[in-house]
Formats: C-alpha cells, structure tokens, sequence
C-alpha cells in the first residue's frame, strides 16, 4: 500500500497529529513511521503504540507485514530537534 | 487442550521474562525478533522464548491476549512491555534495565 494512505489513517484517529511515514523498502508492505500527537501525553508507549495500531485496523493485518514505529508528544519532539 | 489465552497465561507467569518471537534465540527468523533477542542477550538476564511459528494457536493467541497485532512480544513479571520497537527504545533510555532488575530482584510471581 500507499505510504500516503498509512498516514491520512494515522491523521484520521488522531485529529491534529504530525505524521510522516516511509516504505523502508519501497515493497509498499514494510513502513516506518514517526507520529507526534497532543494525545500520547500521559501515555505510555504501549497505549500510544496500540493507538496507531487501532488506527490501522485491518491494515495492519493484511496489508502491512511491519511497522518500525517511533511515538512522540509535541514536546518530546521539540526537544529532538 | 487448555486454550491459547491460559497457556500464554501460564508460560508469562512461571517466567520473569518471556519473549514470544518468530523462531528461537540461536535461529531467529525474523529481523525484528532477531533485534530483540540481541537486547536481552546484552542484558544478560535469563529469558524464556516461545517459537510462534511452530504454533499457529500461541500465533493468533497472543495477538490478542495483548491487543497487539506484531510478533515479537515481550512480556517480563507477566505484563506486556512492548515490541522491538519499544523494547529497543525503552533500552537505550536505560528504562528495560530498570524493569528487569526490579523483576530479577522481586519473589517469583507464584
């Protein structure tokens, strides 16, 4: 699949998340993904992980074989930058 | 033949640390379960694996069991820490450390 159509799911379930999401080897099944959400605040990593599985739904099942996914609030990643 | 969920139950709670993985930690067939084994060889505390490929029931099973649809998973004092990308992540902050010695050091979980 389409990086493009993984990243308007995640900017779907989460309204107002940056999102940028690459093929990692251009087989379109295999992506790797940075989400920066107001929503993870609080969250562990678990919680913010299943959220952009959840956003995925069936997807993340048939369609794409791996995922490499780093999940970050706004201000973990100012601090990166 | 118990089901899936009171296998993986029982596996997570006789063993402080269980990595449910494609393949096994010599053999790992998958790069993502191979990056996790490399984490708690380095880590060098004991671990138990479970080879989900030669269990399709355990394969489906604990995608469920933990809401999680990826192989591997990690489970340490029988609660789900997380993937390699977690696992790797939490890692390099210093954090796994943390988890696994506060784990080692605490009584057996029955």
């Amino acid at each position: 699949m389409d990086p493009m159509e993984l990243q308007q799911m995640i900017e779907r379930a989460l309204p107002g998340a940056h999102v940028e999401v690459r093929d990692t080897t251009g087989g379109g099944d295999h992506f790797e993904a940075l989400v920066v959400s107001e929503n993870f605040e609080g969250k562990g990593l678990v919680e913010r992980h299943q959220a952009v599985y959840g956003a995925l739904g069936d997807a993340m099942r048939a369609r794409v074989h791996a995922l490499t996914l780093k999940t970050l609030t706004p201000s973990q990643y100012q601090n990166r930058r | 033949m118990s089901s899936a969920s009171e296998r993986i139950q029982s596996t997570i709670n006789s063993n402080k640390i269980v990595l449910f993985m494609k393949g096994n930690r010599n053999f790992p067939m998958c790069g993502f379960s191979a990056a996790t084994v490399q984490v708690f060889e380095e880590l060098g505390a004991p671990y138990e694996t479970v080879d989900v490929l030669a269990d399709q029931e355990i394969r489906e099973g604990v995608k469920v069991y933990s809401n999680w649809p990826t192989i591997p998973q990690v489970y340490i004092d029988g609660k789900f820490v997380g993937g390699c990308d977690i696992i790797r992540e939490l890692y390099e902050s210093g954090e796994l450390q943390t988890i696994v010695k506060t784990a080692m050091s605490a009584p057996a979980s029955h």
